[in-house]
């Protein structure tokens, strides 16, 4: 694909370190939204390239990397950045979630458990958790700074009035450490209870926005509720994946003829890890 | 064993790369050559450079190519292939009252010093579509060029013409000059900009922003959506030479090491008394430089310029709404990632209208029973 | 909206979180606020205006060098429960005063001391923002002469209160709604239109729903600038009307601001009389109407009468 050398992970050196600075400073302050000189890359401002930054800075030549898109190896965005990586990099990449030393994910947290030596790596649109309800750069900056987060609760309180429950789907904020109030990326609420005390270390990369956050391991993170209105993850009234059976993971829902469901996982790599273990069973069993 | 696995995604991709080189080149007759794109899409590599943040004509015409003529997926090009090159220098400071003049006119003075310049515009040119360009062939080219060049003097192009604006400052009606300041400017490409936004950020971002949307910024700040709405001092074309500092004697500049030289064009802006903030009433500059010719970016980078140090709510000037909306890579990035997959987040987005749903419907029952308790009295109307 | 209907009584006091009041303190002899030799001034300032006697008080604004003084050296103290008048003419800097005092404006120099706040010796000038911000959470309340200024026009009445509610750490909706409840029972506002937004309320609403927001997290101070200018006479009086018995139910004590002697008369206790950003005169509301002492206050009165 590239006809030029290329430095190692594309980018020079210099940019490199900035990037590892700029994180570095985002674990010591969990939450906190570090500005960094976002560098253009040969994919589209939006399509992923704070999270490819993160990564470019991070991997080295034993890093073993799986990329995944709305829960998917094989998502044509995935793959795209896989193959850059690849080609810029030479390293090894995966589709299974237990080999991977650094996942790149948009919108997704694996359903696989995490081990403690893995590396998350989320691309954000919008880092800012308080774009919705202030569009100025420099009163949500104040507004981190003296904690002042009324306006965010005021927005739920209000769309509890008005819709009974607090109406926000997928990047639902999650308070970190008890002091930053963070946009998790666009994953869904099912996702946000696994960044509780983990013990992975959680980055998050805006390249349009230019900004690096972090969740490091063992901290407490916490969705927004009222204590009479809480927390609540996607349900799925019982339903289970039509491939592998699980209903222990996020599903998607595809639109049936006749105005029914079908469902089915949204991690494929965890979905087939179960529909392979069953073939083998069944092989074993045989 | 007959373990499952997937495939789709890389195999798609590749067909689809397949099928852009096809609908690129499958039907042409004849390949574009990156000369002729270079030499007779002028304006276009200009924009694209301006855009992209690099003067680099081979490379631009490289893009428009590549990307069949898209300018922003070109300038986007040119920015992904800056962000790997290592940076070796820092040229001086260019001087554009130096400039070696191809085009220079002033819409404030019919008559001034150095005179008024045409050189190449189409303003006056009547827009018919010329169809004997059908039929333009390199005999043509060459028959034109017999009788133009000779007639044209040597010196067709000028160096050092006194600007407008400094006669305007002898005269005492112009603010005076900014005074210079000694420190490391900006540089948007390495560090993130925060606002209130130092000028030489400012300036960068503008210099690199969009003209489509930069004019349409102006244009709203000339209509009555800000203030702004200048006179033209002077707006000049030309090329500007480029020095790099000696490595062994940075602070000379007279061994300062000539590198070449850059198309630019630039605009100096006079506006209205009314916007000096205090003391006594001056006109006020509005700036604008970009690479290569691109007078509208140019006028539209001196209207915002001016526009953001007035203060008002109109968008134009807004800094942080002018700055943020106007870099092609970011915005185009942004939209058109819409076309990426949201199933996840479509998929939370279901599950919130259900319950959303179900409280609407459970209200409606309901509604009567919401009255409240209180005397709905005397004052409610107060 | 059956389930969002709660009785203010279900929640005991415990559902409070800690105020940062001493409400065991009693001050009742000691003034609730304390504001000592306040100055702003919108200009450069010179030898002239800066020196103490410098400036005649019949200007605000230096012969010599065009300084603006909006307010000079002025001192005050306000008792716990009282109801302090500020009057004046347009440009007096009464406005100034009460907006320095909510933070909404930078006062030059001086100082004042909240008697109810845990840090009651220090300068409430010199905390920090986010200090600042508690105290005007919880501590004062502030109601405008504009209520665009106090109130979020598209967000629900009820979650105007539940703004300051939670910028008190309050969580819990149902509690939330309750407190709304009683408090825009209080302003006589119907319930039935608490979810509603003030843009669609009258002038008048809108200020009781501002008076309402301001008294959501019981602040032992109120400032009032103007509340009633602008409004229909009945209305006015209904307002008026509706302060007076608040302050008596409540306790709190108010800081009025108007221009107008007949709001003065009707509420204040005691009342202060400022001109050119200075305090000429202060003293008890009947004497200062009845028996003025100044000449610019004899003037002021006489007009009216």
């Amino acid at each position: 694909m590239f006809e030029q050398n290329y430095n190692f992970a594309f980018l020079d050196e210099a940019s490199k370190r900035e990037i590892r600075r700029a994180t570095l400073k985002a674990i010591a302050i969990p939450g906190y939204q570090v500005p960094f000189a976002s560098r253009e890359l040969p994919i589209g401002r939006g399509w992923g390239t704070g999270g490819l930054q993160l990564t470019l800075s991070l991997v080295g030549k034993e890093d073993v990397l799986k990329v995944i898109d709305q829960g998917s190896d094989d998502s044509v965005n995935a793959v795209s950045i896989r193959r850059l990586v690849e080609d810029t990099t030479g390293i090894r990449t995966t589709e299974s979630t237990e080999e991977a030393s650094i996942i790149q994910t948009r919108h997704r947290t694996p359903d696989h458990p995490l081990r403690n030596d893995q590396i998350m790596v989320y691309q954000v649109p919008k880092p800012e958790p308080l774009r919705d309800v202030e569009p100025s750069e420099t009163a949500t900056a104040r507004m981190h700074g003296e904690m002042d987060y009324s306006p965010m609760w005021l927005a739920l309180y209000e769309n509890i009035v008005k819709y009974g429950n607090m109406a926000r789907g997928a990047d639902y904020p999650v308070m970190i450490n008890k002091r930053y109030l963070m946009a998790p990326s666009p994953i869904p609420r099912w996702d946000n209870p696994k960044f509780h005390y983990a013990g992975f270390l959680s980055l998050f990369g805006a390249g349009r926005e230019k900004k690096i956050y972090a969740i490091p391991p063992f901290t407490h993170v916490e969705s927004l509720h009222f204590d009479d209105y809480p927390f609540e993850i996607e349900n799925f009234d019982g339903a289970s994946c039509i491939d592998c059976g699980s209903a222990n993971g996020f599903l998607q829902v595809i639109p049936a003829k006749g105005g029914t469901w079908i469902h089915r996982c949204s991690d494929t790599a965890f979905c087939l890890a179960r529909r392979n273990a069953s073939l083998k069973n069944a092989e074993v069993q045989a | 064993m007959a373990y499952v696995t997937v495939t789709g995604g890389q195999t798609a991709i590749q067909e689809a790369e397949k099928y852009v080189k096809y609908m690129r080149i499958g039907q042409a007759e004849t390949i574009l050559d990156l000369n002729a794109v270079q030499g007779q899409l002028r304006l276009l590599i200009d924009k694209v450079m301006s855009e992209g943040g690099l003067y680099a004509p081979d490379e631009a015409a490289l893009a428009l190519k590549q990307s069949e003529g898209d300018v922003m997926e070109a300038a986007f090009l040119l920015r992904a292939y800056r962000s790997t090159l290592p940076r070796t220098h820092v040229t001086s400071t260019i001087e554009p009252d130096d400039m070696r003049v191809i085009r220079r006119i002033s819409s404030s003075f019919r008559e001034l010093p150095g005179g008024q310049m045409l050189g190449p515009t189409v303003d006056y040119t009547h827009r018919l579509l010329r169809f004997s360009l059908r039929k333009e062939s390199t005999s043509d080219v060459q028959e034109f060029l017999e009788q133009y060049l000779p007639n044209i003097a040597p010196a067709h192009t000028v160096t050092s013409m006194p600007k407008v604006v400094e006669l305007l400052r002898e005269q005492g009606m112009m603010e005076a000059k900014l005074a210079d300041v000694d420190e490391e400017p900006f540089d948007i490409t390495r560090e993130r900009i925060s606002y209130p936004a130092p000028r030489s950020a400012r300036m960068q971002m503008l210099a690199r922003g969009e003209t489509g949307a930069m004019c349409a910024l102006a244009y709203s700040s000339m209509r009555g959506y800000g203030i702004v709405h200048p006179t033209i001092g002077e707006l000049r074309v030309g090329y500007v030479s480029m020095y790099v500092p000696h490595p062994f004697a940075p602070e000379d500049p007279d061994r300062a090491l000539y590198i070449g030289e850059m198309l630019v064009t630039e605009v100096e802006s006079i506006n209205n008394f009314k916007q000096s903030n205090e003391g006594k009433p001056v006109m006020v500059l509005g700036y604008g430089l970009t690479i290569g010719q691109n007078e509208l970016k140019a006028i539209s980078m001196a209207i915002l310029e001016r526009s953001l140090d007035t203060v008002g709510t109109s968008p134009a000037q807004d800094e942080e709404f002018v700055l943020t909306h106007i870099d092609c890579v970011e915005s185009s990035g942004f939209v058109s990632h819409l076309k990426m997959p949201h199933y996840v987040t479509f998929q939370s987005e279901i599950d919130r209208i259900s319950q959303s749903q179900a409280h609407y419907d459970s209200k409606d029952k309901t509604s009567s029973i919401a009255k409240d308790a209180v005397t709905e009295g005397a004052m409610e109307h107060v | 909206m059956e389930h969002l209907q709660i009785n203010i009584n279900d929640f005991d006091d415990e559902l409070s979180p800690f105020d940062g009041i001493d409400h065991t303190l009693t001050w009742k002899d000691e003034p609730l606020l304390k504001v000592r030799r306040l100055n702003k001034k919108y200009g450069s300032g010179c030898m002239l205006c800066e020196s103490e006697h410098g400036m005649s008080e019949k200007v605000n604004r230096c012969p010599n060098c065009a300084t603006v003084w909006a307010m000079r050296n002025v001192s005050f103290d306000l008792y716990p429960g009282e109801i302090l008048g500020i009057v004046g003419e347009s440009g007096s800097g009464k406005s100034t005063l009460v907006k320095s005092l909510y933070f909404d404006e930078v006062v030059d120099q001086g100082e004042a001391y909240l008697q109810a706040y845990e840090k009651q010796d220090t300068n409430i000038f010199e905390l920090s923002n986010q200090q600042k911000r508690f105290v005007r959470n919880h501590l004062m309340g502030m109601v405008y002469q504009n209520p665009l200024l106090g109130l979020r026009m598209n967000v629900s009445s009820s979650g105007n209160i539940a703004e300051k509610l939670l910028a008190a750490d309050h969580r819990h909706v149902g509690f939330m709604r309750a407190r709304a409840s009683e408090l825009l029972n209080q302003v006589e506002i119907p319930i039935s239109r608490m979810d509603e937004a003030p843009k669609r309320f009258s002038g008048g609403m809108q200020q009781r729903v501002q008076i309402s927001k301001a008294l959501a997290n019981r602040p032992p101070l109120l400032l009032l600038d103007e509340v009633t200018t602008g409004l229909d006479l009945s209305v006015q009086a209904k307002v008026l009307d509706l302060i007076r018995r608040l302050q008596r139910q409540l306790g709190v004590a108010m800081l009025v601001v108007s221009h107008d002697l007949g709001v003065i008369r009707m509420l204040a206790d005691r009342t202060m009389v400022m001109r050119n950003g200075r305090v000429i005169e202060q003293g008890m509301t009947d004497q200062i109407l009845e028996d003025p002492q100044h000449a610019y206050t004899q003037l002021l009165v006489h007009s009216l009468l």
